[in-house]
Protein backbone atom coordinates (compact mmCIF):
# COMPACT_ATOMS: atom_id res chain seq x y z
CA UNK A 1 0.00 0.00 0.00
CA UNK A 2 1.08 3.58 -0.52
CA UNK A 3 2.45 5.64 1.94
CA UNK A 4 -0.28 8.14 1.86
CA UNK A 5 -3.13 5.52 2.16
CA UNK A 6 -1.60 3.77 5.37
CA UNK A 7 -1.08 7.13 7.06
CA UNK A 8 -4.55 8.20 6.40
CA UNK A 9 -6.13 4.40 7.68
CA UNK A 10 -4.03 5.18 10.72
CA UNK A 11 -5.57 8.53 11.11
CA UNK A 12 -8.92 6.91 10.66
CA UNK A 13 -8.23 4.42 13.15
CA UNK A 14 -7.57 7.33 15.92
CA UNK A 15 -10.15 8.89 15.17
CA UNK A 16 -12.42 6.05 15.18
CA UNK A 17 -10.86 5.50 18.99
CA UNK A 18 -11.18 9.19 20.09
CA UNK A 19 -14.69 8.96 18.66
CA UNK A 20 -15.90 5.76 20.60
CA UNK A 21 -15.25 7.99 24.14
CA UNK A 22 -16.75 11.18 22.42
CA UNK A 23 -19.67 8.54 22.07
CA UNK A 24 -20.37 7.13 25.29
CA UNK A 25 -20.04 10.01 26.69
CA UNK A 26 -22.26 11.90 24.35
CA UNK A 27 -25.31 9.13 24.89
CA UNK A 28 -25.91 10.20 28.24
CA UNK A 29 -26.44 13.67 27.63
CA UNK A 30 -28.84 12.96 24.78
CA UNK A 31 -30.64 10.39 26.04
CA UNK A 32 -31.41 12.98 29.49
CA UNK A 33 -32.04 15.53 27.00
CA UNK A 34 -34.97 12.73 25.32
CA UNK A 35 -36.50 12.24 28.30
CA UNK A 36 -36.31 15.16 30.16
CA UNK A 37 -35.45 18.02 27.82
CA UNK A 38 -33.03 19.78 30.46
CA UNK A 39 -28.87 19.29 29.53
CA UNK A 40 -27.51 17.67 32.28
CA UNK A 41 -24.11 19.68 32.03
CA UNK A 42 -22.45 17.64 35.01
CA UNK A 43 -22.52 14.69 32.98
CA UNK A 44 -19.07 15.68 32.06
CA UNK A 45 -18.10 15.58 35.46
CA UNK A 46 -19.44 11.90 35.85
CA UNK A 47 -17.22 10.89 33.35
CA UNK A 48 -14.20 12.32 35.46
CA UNK A 49 -15.48 10.61 38.38
CA UNK A 50 -15.42 7.22 36.23
CA UNK A 51 -11.71 7.77 35.99
CA UNK A 52 -11.26 8.01 39.40
CA UNK A 53 -13.41 5.45 40.50
CA UNK A 54 -11.19 2.99 38.03
CA UNK A 55 -7.97 4.95 39.95
CA UNK A 56 -9.41 3.39 43.24
CA UNK A 57 -10.26 0.04 41.74
CA UNK A 58 -7.06 -0.50 40.02
CA UNK A 59 -4.72 1.48 42.45
CA UNK A 60 -6.39 0.93 45.99
CA UNK A 61 -8.10 -2.53 45.39
CA UNK A 62 -5.32 -4.02 42.90
CA UNK A 63 -8.56 -5.15 40.80
CA UNK A 64 -7.62 -5.58 37.25
CA UNK A 65 -9.40 -4.30 33.95
CA UNK A 66 -12.61 -6.17 33.92
CA UNK A 67 -13.88 -5.90 37.72
CA UNK A 68 -12.55 -2.20 37.81
CA UNK A 69 -14.56 -1.37 34.55
CA UNK A 70 -17.93 -3.01 35.78
CA UNK A 71 -17.23 -1.48 39.10
CA UNK A 72 -16.61 1.96 37.61
CA UNK A 73 -19.81 1.75 35.61
CA UNK A 74 -21.77 0.00 38.28
CA UNK A 75 -20.65 3.43 40.81
CA UNK A 76 -21.36 6.08 38.71
CA UNK A 77 -24.40 4.50 37.17
CA UNK A 78 -25.31 4.86 40.76
CA UNK A 79 -24.02 8.02 41.13
CA UNK A 80 -26.07 9.17 38.10
CA UNK A 81 -29.15 7.89 39.68
CA UNK A 82 -28.63 10.00 43.05
CA UNK A 83 -28.01 13.35 41.37
CA UNK A 84 -31.43 12.61 39.72
CA UNK A 85 -33.01 12.13 42.86
CA UNK A 86 -31.23 14.58 44.81
CA UNK A 87 -30.26 17.51 42.73
CA UNK A 88 -33.03 17.06 39.69
CA UNK A 89 -36.59 15.58 40.64
CA UNK A 90 -37.00 18.31 43.36
CA UNK A 91 -36.62 21.09 40.07
CA UNK A 92 -38.79 18.99 37.46
CA UNK A 93 -41.51 21.46 37.90
CA UNK A 94 -39.67 24.64 38.42
CA UNK A 95 -38.00 26.58 35.37
CA UNK A 96 -35.69 24.73 32.90
CA UNK A 97 -33.05 27.52 33.97
CA UNK A 98 -33.08 25.94 37.49
CA UNK A 99 -32.58 23.18 36.56
CA UNK A 100 -29.49 23.91 34.42
CA UNK A 101 -27.95 26.15 36.86
CA UNK A 102 -28.47 23.15 39.43
CA UNK A 103 -26.69 20.55 37.38
CA UNK A 104 -23.61 23.56 36.52
CA UNK A 105 -23.67 23.57 40.22
CA UNK A 106 -23.36 19.77 40.40
CA UNK A 107 -20.51 19.41 38.26
CA UNK A 108 -18.72 21.92 40.47
CA UNK A 109 -19.46 20.54 43.20
CA UNK A 110 -18.33 16.85 41.56
CA UNK A 111 -15.12 18.83 40.44
CA UNK A 112 -14.20 20.18 43.78
CA UNK A 113 -14.89 17.36 46.14
CA UNK A 114 -12.74 15.67 43.97
CA UNK A 115 -10.19 18.25 44.15
CA UNK A 116 -10.23 18.19 48.10
CA UNK A 117 -9.59 14.09 48.41
CA UNK A 118 -6.96 14.31 45.13
CA UNK A 119 -5.34 17.57 44.69
CA UNK A 120 -2.46 16.06 42.66
CA UNK A 121 -2.75 14.37 39.52
CA UNK A 122 -3.16 10.72 39.46
CA UNK A 123 -1.32 8.13 37.71
CA UNK A 124 -3.95 4.79 36.61
CA UNK A 125 -1.38 1.59 36.68
CA UNK A 126 -1.41 -0.19 33.28
CA UNK A 127 -4.41 -2.07 33.46
CA UNK A 128 -3.83 -3.83 29.79
CA UNK A 129 -0.43 -5.43 28.88
CA UNK A 130 0.33 -3.31 25.85
CA UNK A 131 0.85 -4.70 22.73
CA UNK A 132 1.14 -3.51 19.16
CA UNK A 133 0.25 -4.98 15.81
CA UNK A 134 1.30 -4.28 12.89
CA UNK A 135 -1.11 -4.52 9.83
CA UNK A 136 1.22 -3.32 6.48
CA UNK A 137 2.89 -0.24 8.43
CA UNK A 138 -0.98 -0.01 10.31
CA UNK A 139 -0.26 -0.36 13.44
CA UNK A 140 -2.80 -1.22 16.16
CA UNK A 141 -2.67 -0.79 20.03
CA UNK A 142 -4.26 -3.58 22.32
CA UNK A 143 -5.59 -0.71 24.24
CA UNK A 144 -6.82 0.89 20.83
CA UNK A 145 -8.59 -2.51 20.32
CA UNK A 146 -10.22 -2.78 23.82
CA UNK A 147 -11.41 1.15 23.58
CA UNK A 148 -12.67 0.94 19.87
CA UNK A 149 -14.19 -3.02 20.43
CA UNK A 150 -15.93 -2.34 23.73
CA UNK A 151 -17.34 1.00 23.11
CA UNK A 152 -18.87 -0.75 19.98
CA UNK A 153 -20.37 -3.11 21.74
CA UNK A 154 -21.97 -1.08 24.46
CA UNK A 155 -23.28 1.10 22.09
CA UNK A 156 -24.89 -2.15 20.04
CA UNK A 157 -26.13 -3.11 23.23
CA UNK A 158 -27.78 0.46 23.82
CA UNK A 159 -29.55 0.66 20.84
CA UNK A 160 -30.98 -2.85 21.46
CA UNK A 161 -32.30 -2.16 24.85
CA UNK A 162 -33.55 1.27 23.43
CA UNK A 163 -35.76 -0.19 19.79
CA UNK A 164 -36.38 -3.60 21.54
CA UNK A 165 -36.92 -4.03 25.04
CA UNK A 166 -39.78 -2.81 26.86
CA UNK A 167 -38.07 -0.42 28.95
CA UNK A 168 -36.46 1.31 26.01
CA UNK A 169 -39.72 1.40 24.58
CA UNK A 170 -41.09 3.39 27.79
CA UNK A 171 -37.73 5.76 27.27
CA UNK A 172 -39.26 6.51 24.18
CA UNK A 173 -43.01 7.70 25.02
CA UNK A 174 -41.34 9.19 27.87
CA UNK A 175 -39.39 11.51 25.19
CA UNK A 176 -42.39 11.84 23.07
CA UNK A 177 -44.79 13.02 26.08
CA UNK A 178 -44.39 12.02 29.60
CA UNK A 179 -47.73 13.23 30.66
CA UNK A 180 -50.13 10.25 29.31
CA UNK A 181 -47.35 7.44 29.99
CA UNK A 182 -48.26 6.88 34.12
CA UNK A 183 -51.54 5.54 31.91
CA UNK A 184 -49.99 2.81 30.63
CA UNK A 185 -49.11 1.93 34.31
CA UNK A 186 -45.54 2.75 33.71
CA UNK A 187 -43.47 4.66 36.64
CA UNK A 188 -42.13 7.35 35.03
CA UNK A 189 -39.56 7.86 37.52
CA UNK A 190 -37.97 4.31 37.76
CA UNK A 191 -37.87 5.07 33.71
CA UNK A 192 -36.10 7.98 34.69
CA UNK A 193 -33.88 6.72 36.88
CA UNK A 194 -32.75 4.04 34.78
CA UNK A 195 -31.95 6.32 32.20
CA UNK A 196 -29.26 7.90 34.37
CA UNK A 197 -28.23 5.04 35.41
CA UNK A 198 -27.21 3.77 31.92
CA UNK A 199 -26.53 7.60 30.77
CA UNK A 200 -24.06 7.72 33.49
CA UNK A 201 -22.95 3.73 33.40
CA UNK A 202 -21.96 4.64 29.64
CA UNK A 203 -19.81 7.86 31.06
CA UNK A 204 -18.23 5.46 33.56
CA UNK A 205 -17.00 2.98 31.04
CA UNK A 206 -15.59 6.17 28.89
CA UNK A 207 -13.81 7.50 31.96
CA UNK A 208 -12.09 3.66 32.09
CA UNK A 209 -10.93 4.03 28.78
CA UNK A 210 -10.06 7.43 28.81
CA UNK A 211 -7.55 6.48 32.22
CA UNK A 212 -6.65 3.30 29.48
CA UNK A 213 -5.38 5.60 27.08
CA UNK A 214 -4.29 9.10 29.23
CA UNK A 215 -3.52 7.23 32.68
CA UNK A 216 -3.01 10.67 33.92
CA UNK A 217 -6.18 12.17 35.67
CA UNK A 218 -7.11 15.08 37.50
CA UNK A 219 -10.69 16.71 38.44
CA UNK A 220 -10.96 18.98 35.45
CA UNK A 221 -10.07 16.55 33.28
CA UNK A 222 -14.43 15.84 32.77
CA UNK A 223 -14.47 19.67 31.73
CA UNK A 224 -13.42 19.73 27.81
CA UNK A 225 -14.50 16.35 26.95
CA UNK A 226 -17.57 16.71 28.59
CA UNK A 227 -18.25 20.27 26.16
CA UNK A 228 -16.89 18.22 23.26
CA UNK A 229 -19.43 15.22 24.00
CA UNK A 230 -22.05 17.50 24.88
CA UNK A 231 -21.14 18.66 21.36
CA UNK A 232 -21.23 16.06 19.60
CA UNK A 233 -24.56 15.36 21.21
CA UNK A 234 -26.15 18.33 19.49
CA UNK A 235 -24.33 18.20 16.05
CA UNK A 236 -25.92 14.62 15.77
CA UNK A 237 -29.53 15.85 16.93
CA UNK A 238 -29.69 16.07 20.61
CA UNK A 239 -32.73 13.13 21.70
CA UNK A 240 -31.16 11.15 19.15
CA UNK A 241 -29.23 8.45 19.68
CA UNK A 242 -27.86 7.07 16.58
CA UNK A 243 -27.58 11.01 16.13
CA UNK A 244 -25.41 11.31 18.93
CA UNK A 245 -23.01 8.17 17.83
CA UNK A 246 -23.23 10.10 14.31
CA UNK A 247 -22.18 13.39 15.76
CA UNK A 248 -19.04 11.82 18.03
CA UNK A 249 -17.38 9.75 15.21
CA UNK A 250 -17.48 13.69 12.99
CA UNK A 251 -15.90 15.04 15.71
CA UNK A 252 -13.31 12.84 16.32
CA UNK A 253 -12.24 12.79 12.73
CA UNK A 254 -12.40 16.47 12.29
CA UNK A 255 -10.24 16.10 15.66
CA UNK A 256 -7.85 14.09 14.41
CA UNK A 257 -7.76 15.54 10.44
CA UNK A 258 -6.99 18.79 11.76
CA UNK A 259 -3.77 17.79 13.58
CA UNK A 260 -3.09 16.06 10.49
CA UNK A 261 -3.13 19.34 9.00
CA UNK A 262 -2.65 22.02 11.46
CA UNK A 263 -0.18 22.61 14.75
CA UNK A 264 -2.10 20.67 17.40
CA UNK A 265 -2.97 23.73 19.46
CA UNK A 266 -5.22 24.60 16.10
CA UNK A 267 -7.47 21.85 16.84
CA UNK A 268 -10.17 22.65 19.54
CA UNK A 269 -10.68 25.98 17.75
CA UNK A 270 -11.17 24.40 13.93
CA UNK A 271 -13.36 21.74 15.68
CA UNK A 272 -15.61 23.74 17.31
CA UNK A 273 -15.65 26.48 14.18
CA UNK A 274 -16.33 23.58 12.04
CA UNK A 275 -19.27 22.22 14.42
CA UNK A 276 -21.04 25.66 14.97
CA UNK A 277 -21.12 25.74 10.99
CA UNK A 278 -22.89 22.41 10.93
CA UNK A 279 -25.54 23.60 13.65
CA UNK A 280 -25.96 27.28 11.42
CA UNK A 281 -26.63 24.50 8.23
CA UNK A 282 -28.80 22.07 9.96
CA UNK A 283 -30.19 23.63 13.49
CA UNK A 284 -31.75 20.40 14.75
CA UNK A 285 -28.37 18.44 14.01
CA UNK A 286 -27.82 15.54 11.45
CA UNK A 287 -30.41 13.04 12.52
CA UNK A 288 -32.85 15.17 14.77
CA UNK A 289 -35.87 16.37 13.20
CA UNK A 290 -37.90 19.35 14.43
CA UNK A 291 -41.59 18.29 15.56
CA UNK A 292 -44.18 19.84 15.59
CA UNK A 293 -45.36 21.84 19.33
CA UNK A 294 -47.98 19.59 20.88
CA UNK A 295 -50.79 21.75 22.27
CA UNK B 1 -73.72 4.84 53.85
CA UNK B 2 -74.01 2.92 50.44
CA UNK B 3 -75.11 -0.57 51.17
CA UNK B 4 -75.10 -1.79 46.82
CA UNK B 5 -72.46 -4.52 46.59
CA UNK B 6 -72.32 -3.42 42.74
CA UNK B 7 -71.01 -0.13 43.42
CA UNK B 8 -67.57 0.01 41.85
CA UNK B 9 -66.62 3.18 42.23
CA UNK B 10 -67.74 5.83 44.63
CA UNK B 11 -66.67 9.61 43.97
CA UNK B 12 -67.87 12.42 47.37
CA UNK B 13 -66.52 15.66 47.48
CA UNK B 14 -64.16 16.08 44.91
CA UNK B 15 -62.31 18.92 43.80
CA UNK B 16 -59.66 19.84 41.97
CA UNK B 17 -57.66 23.03 41.74
CA UNK B 18 -55.36 24.29 38.99
CA UNK B 19 -53.18 27.17 40.17
CA UNK B 20 -55.90 29.22 42.40
CA UNK B 21 -58.47 28.63 40.07
CA UNK B 22 -61.04 26.26 41.24
CA UNK B 23 -62.23 23.52 38.19
CA UNK B 24 -64.66 21.16 40.60
CA UNK B 25 -66.37 22.21 43.65
CA UNK B 26 -67.28 19.15 45.66
CA UNK B 27 -68.95 16.71 43.16
CA UNK B 28 -70.02 13.12 44.29
CA UNK B 29 -71.59 10.37 41.75
CA UNK B 30 -70.74 6.78 42.05
CA UNK B 31 -71.03 3.96 39.23
CA UNK B 32 -71.86 0.25 39.88
CA UNK B 33 -70.55 -2.34 38.26
CA UNK B 34 -71.42 -2.99 34.48
CA UNK B 35 -72.48 0.37 33.78
CA UNK B 36 -72.03 2.76 31.28
CA UNK B 37 -72.58 6.42 32.82
CA UNK B 38 -71.59 9.54 30.81
CA UNK B 39 -70.87 12.92 32.30
CA UNK B 40 -72.64 15.74 30.37
CA UNK B 41 -71.47 19.31 30.17
CA UNK B 42 -70.39 22.43 28.66
CA UNK B 43 -66.71 23.31 27.66
CA UNK B 44 -64.87 24.13 30.80
CA UNK B 45 -67.25 22.35 32.78
CA UNK B 46 -64.91 20.10 34.83
CA UNK B 47 -65.18 16.49 33.17
CA UNK B 48 -61.98 15.99 32.03
CA UNK B 49 -60.72 16.65 35.10
CA UNK B 50 -62.94 14.66 37.13
CA UNK B 51 -61.31 11.36 34.98
CA UNK B 52 -58.16 12.79 35.47
CA UNK B 53 -58.75 12.91 39.12
CA UNK B 54 -59.44 9.34 38.67
CA UNK B 55 -56.86 7.91 36.83
CA UNK B 56 -54.53 9.69 39.47
CA UNK B 57 -52.87 12.30 36.97
CA UNK B 58 -54.51 15.21 38.36
CA UNK B 59 -54.72 15.97 42.20
CA UNK B 60 -57.41 16.61 44.07
CA UNK B 61 -59.46 17.03 47.51
CA UNK B 62 -62.08 14.52 48.55
CA UNK B 63 -62.06 10.83 48.33
CA UNK B 64 -62.21 8.58 45.03
CA UNK B 65 -62.92 4.65 46.26
CA UNK B 66 -62.99 2.34 43.69
CA UNK B 67 -63.48 -1.34 45.00
CA UNK B 68 -63.42 -0.31 48.52
CA UNK B 69 -59.48 0.94 48.52
CA UNK B 70 -59.16 4.80 48.45
CA UNK B 71 -57.36 6.14 45.24
CA UNK B 72 -55.67 9.40 47.07
CA UNK B 73 -52.21 7.90 47.62
CA UNK B 74 -52.24 6.12 45.15
CA UNK B 75 -49.72 6.67 42.13
CA UNK B 76 -51.06 6.94 38.83
CA UNK B 77 -49.29 3.89 36.79
CA UNK B 78 -49.97 1.70 40.44
CA UNK B 79 -54.44 2.71 39.80
CA UNK B 80 -53.85 1.21 36.15
CA UNK B 81 -52.81 -2.30 37.94
CA UNK B 82 -55.81 -2.00 40.18
CA UNK B 83 -57.86 -2.01 36.58
CA UNK B 84 -58.50 1.30 35.82
CA UNK B 85 -57.86 2.36 32.15
CA UNK B 86 -58.04 6.13 30.83
CA UNK B 87 -58.42 7.06 27.23
CA UNK B 88 -57.53 11.19 27.41
CA UNK B 89 -58.67 13.80 25.61
CA UNK B 90 -56.98 14.63 22.49
CA UNK B 91 -55.19 12.23 20.67
CA UNK B 92 -52.72 10.67 23.48
CA UNK B 93 -51.08 8.09 21.46
CA UNK B 94 -46.94 7.64 21.37
CA UNK B 95 -46.23 9.32 17.57
CA UNK B 96 -42.63 8.12 17.48
CA UNK B 97 -43.84 4.34 18.68
CA UNK B 98 -45.55 2.08 15.88
CA UNK B 99 -48.65 0.97 16.20
CA UNK B 100 -48.39 -2.29 17.89
CA UNK B 101 -45.79 -0.85 21.07
CA UNK B 102 -48.45 1.55 21.75
CA UNK B 103 -50.53 -0.95 22.46
CA UNK B 104 -47.62 -3.52 24.06
CA UNK B 105 -46.96 -0.28 26.10
CA UNK B 106 -50.09 -1.14 28.38
CA UNK B 107 -48.87 -4.34 28.73
CA UNK B 108 -46.35 -3.22 31.34
CA UNK B 109 -47.65 -4.96 34.03
CA UNK B 110 -49.82 -7.39 32.88
CA UNK B 111 -47.45 -11.17 32.72
CA UNK B 112 -50.08 -13.21 31.22
CA UNK B 113 -47.99 -13.16 27.75
CA UNK B 114 -51.11 -16.07 26.16
CA UNK B 115 -53.86 -13.93 27.30
CA UNK B 116 -51.67 -10.63 25.74
CA UNK B 117 -51.53 -11.96 22.52
CA UNK B 118 -55.25 -12.93 22.34
CA UNK B 119 -56.02 -9.61 23.23
CA UNK B 120 -54.12 -7.94 20.87
CA UNK B 121 -56.07 -9.95 18.04
CA UNK B 122 -59.01 -9.04 19.83
CA UNK B 123 -58.36 -5.31 19.30
CA UNK B 124 -57.23 -6.24 15.71
CA UNK B 125 -60.63 -7.59 15.31
CA UNK B 126 -62.23 -4.45 16.68
CA UNK B 127 -60.73 -2.67 14.90
CA UNK B 128 -59.12 -4.07 11.91
CA UNK B 129 -57.53 -0.42 10.63
CA UNK B 130 -55.00 -1.01 13.47
CA UNK B 131 -53.76 -4.46 12.08
CA UNK B 132 -53.02 -3.01 8.60
CA UNK B 133 -50.87 -0.28 10.21
CA UNK B 134 -49.85 -2.19 13.27
CA UNK B 135 -45.89 -2.00 12.07
CA UNK B 136 -46.60 1.83 10.79
CA UNK B 137 -45.33 4.78 13.48
CA UNK B 138 -48.27 6.00 15.41
CA UNK B 139 -47.92 9.84 14.36
CA UNK B 140 -48.62 8.66 10.63
CA UNK B 141 -51.78 7.32 11.49
CA UNK B 142 -54.84 9.88 10.20
CA UNK B 143 -57.07 11.52 13.34
CA UNK B 144 -59.41 8.63 13.68
CA UNK B 145 -57.60 5.83 13.39
CA UNK B 146 -55.06 7.39 16.10
CA UNK B 147 -58.46 7.48 18.34
CA UNK B 148 -59.14 3.91 17.59
CA UNK B 149 -55.18 3.06 18.92
CA UNK B 150 -56.02 4.95 22.43
CA UNK B 151 -59.25 3.18 22.76
CA UNK B 152 -57.47 -0.28 21.86
CA UNK B 153 -54.67 0.73 23.84
CA UNK B 154 -56.89 1.30 26.96
CA UNK B 155 -58.47 -2.15 26.45
CA UNK B 156 -55.00 -3.69 26.78
CA UNK B 157 -55.15 -3.26 30.15
CA UNK B 158 -57.69 -5.34 30.90
CA UNK B 159 -59.19 -2.78 32.96
CA UNK B 160 -62.45 -3.38 34.83
CA UNK B 161 -62.82 0.48 34.85
CA UNK B 162 -62.96 2.21 31.59
CA UNK B 163 -62.66 6.07 31.84
CA UNK B 164 -63.19 7.41 27.70
CA UNK B 165 -62.47 11.18 27.38
CA UNK B 166 -64.16 11.95 23.80
CA UNK B 167 -63.70 8.85 21.90
CA UNK B 168 -65.85 10.51 19.35
CA UNK B 169 -63.57 13.92 19.15
CA UNK B 170 -63.22 14.50 15.44
CA UNK B 171 -64.52 11.64 13.89
CA UNK B 172 -66.59 11.31 10.77
CA UNK B 173 -70.27 10.54 11.45
CA UNK B 174 -70.01 6.81 10.31
CA UNK B 175 -66.68 6.16 12.80
CA UNK B 176 -69.03 8.06 15.64
CA UNK B 177 -71.21 5.49 15.03
CA UNK B 178 -68.39 2.43 14.87
CA UNK B 179 -66.87 3.57 18.37
CA UNK B 180 -70.38 4.11 19.98
CA UNK B 181 -70.98 0.48 18.76
CA UNK B 182 -67.48 -0.64 19.94
CA UNK B 183 -68.15 0.93 23.75
CA UNK B 184 -71.57 -0.96 24.28
CA UNK B 185 -69.70 -4.39 22.73
CA UNK B 186 -66.87 -3.73 25.59
CA UNK B 187 -69.76 -2.78 27.93
CA UNK B 188 -71.43 -6.10 27.18
CA UNK B 189 -68.15 -8.08 27.86
CA UNK B 190 -67.79 -6.97 31.34
CA UNK B 191 -66.08 -3.64 31.28
CA UNK B 192 -67.69 -0.74 33.11
CA UNK B 193 -67.81 2.56 31.31
CA UNK B 194 -67.50 6.28 32.47
CA UNK B 195 -68.11 8.02 29.41
CA UNK B 196 -67.78 12.10 28.54
CA UNK B 197 -68.90 13.25 25.34
CA UNK B 198 -69.72 16.41 23.80
CA UNK B 199 -72.04 14.21 21.53
CA UNK B 200 -74.78 14.19 24.52
CA UNK B 201 -77.86 12.94 22.09
CA UNK B 202 -75.60 9.62 21.40
CA UNK B 203 -73.82 9.41 24.82
CA UNK B 204 -77.24 9.49 26.38
CA UNK B 205 -78.50 6.74 24.05
CA UNK B 206 -76.14 4.06 25.55
CA UNK B 207 -75.73 4.86 29.42
CA UNK B 208 -77.75 3.54 31.95
CA UNK B 209 -77.12 6.35 33.81
CA UNK B 210 -76.09 10.30 33.44
CA UNK B 211 -74.75 13.54 35.67
CA UNK B 212 -75.18 16.80 33.89
CA UNK B 213 -72.26 19.06 35.35
CA UNK B 214 -72.19 22.85 35.55
CA UNK B 215 -69.06 24.84 36.31
CA UNK B 216 -68.02 21.99 38.58
CA UNK B 217 -71.32 20.85 40.18
CA UNK B 218 -73.35 18.36 39.46
CA UNK B 219 -76.91 19.78 39.01
CA UNK B 220 -78.58 16.81 37.26
CA UNK B 221 -78.60 13.11 37.32
CA UNK B 222 -80.62 10.26 36.00
CA UNK B 223 -80.76 7.80 33.39
CA UNK B 224 -80.21 8.30 29.97
CA UNK B 225 -83.44 8.02 28.83
CA UNK B 226 -85.05 10.23 31.41
CA UNK B 227 -82.58 13.02 30.40
CA UNK B 228 -82.71 12.63 26.76
CA UNK B 229 -86.51 13.80 27.56
CA UNK B 230 -85.96 16.29 29.74
CA UNK B 231 -86.54 19.69 28.50
CA UNK B 232 -83.88 21.62 29.96
CA UNK B 233 -81.43 19.06 28.57
CA UNK B 234 -82.69 19.32 25.38
CA UNK B 235 -81.99 23.06 25.53
CA UNK B 236 -78.80 23.12 26.48
CA UNK B 237 -77.13 20.06 25.40
CA UNK B 238 -79.06 18.56 22.66
CA UNK B 239 -80.02 21.25 20.26
CA UNK B 240 -83.48 20.15 20.00
N1 LIG C 1 -53.93 22.39 33.54
C1 LIG C 1 -54.83 23.36 33.81
N2 LIG C 1 -54.42 24.56 34.32
C2 LIG C 1 -55.31 25.52 34.59
N3 LIG C 1 -56.62 25.40 34.41
C3 LIG C 1 -57.10 24.26 33.91
C4 LIG C 1 -56.22 23.16 33.58
N4 LIG C 1 -56.97 22.16 33.11
C5 LIG C 1 -58.24 22.58 33.15
N5 LIG C 1 -58.33 23.84 33.63
C6 LIG C 1 -59.55 24.63 33.82
O1 LIG C 1 -60.43 23.85 34.58
C7 LIG C 1 -61.76 23.96 34.09
C8 LIG C 1 -62.32 22.57 33.78
O2 LIG C 1 -61.53 22.01 32.73
P1 LIG C 1 -61.84 20.57 32.12
O3 LIG C 1 -60.77 20.27 31.15
O4 LIG C 1 -62.04 19.62 33.23
O5 LIG C 1 -63.21 20.86 31.37
P2 LIG C 1 -64.07 19.93 30.41
O6 LIG C 1 -65.42 19.84 31.01
O7 LIG C 1 -63.37 18.68 30.14
O8 LIG C 1 -64.13 20.83 29.11
P3 LIG C 1 -64.13 20.39 27.55
O9 LIG C 1 -65.51 19.96 27.23
O10 LIG C 1 -63.79 21.65 26.83
O11 LIG C 1 -63.13 19.32 27.38
C9 LIG C 1 -61.69 24.87 32.88
O12 LIG C 1 -62.10 26.15 33.27
C10 LIG C 1 -60.24 24.89 32.50
O13 LIG C 1 -59.85 26.10 31.98
MG1 LIG D 1 -62.51 17.87 28.50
Amino acid sequence: MSEGIIYWLQQALNALQLGSIYALIALGYTMVYGILTMINFAHGDVFMIGAFFCFLLSSTLNLTFVPTLLLTMIGTAILGVLIERLAYKPLRQAPRVSAIITALGVGMFLENFTLALAPYPKHIPMLLENVTWNFYGITLSSIQLVIISLSLGLMLLLDYIVQRTTIGMAMRAISWDKTFVPLMGIPVDFIISITFAIGAGLAGAAGTMYALAYPVIDPYMGIMVGWKAFICAVVGGIGNIRGAMAGAFILGTVEIMVVAFFPSTFRDFVAFTLLMVLIMVRPYGILGKPRIQKV
Amino acid sequence: MNKNTNLQLEVCNLEVHYDGIQALHGVSFTINKGEIVTLIGANGAGKSSILRAISGITPFNGDIIFEGQNLKSVPAHAIVGLGIAHVPEGRGVFGNLTVKENLQLATWQRKDKEAINSDYEHIFTLFPKLKLRARQLAGTLSGGEQQMLVVGRALMSRAQLLLLDEPSMGLAPKLVQDIFSIIQEINAAGTTVLLVEQNANMALRIATRAYVLEVGHVVLTGSGLDLLGNPRIKAAYLGT
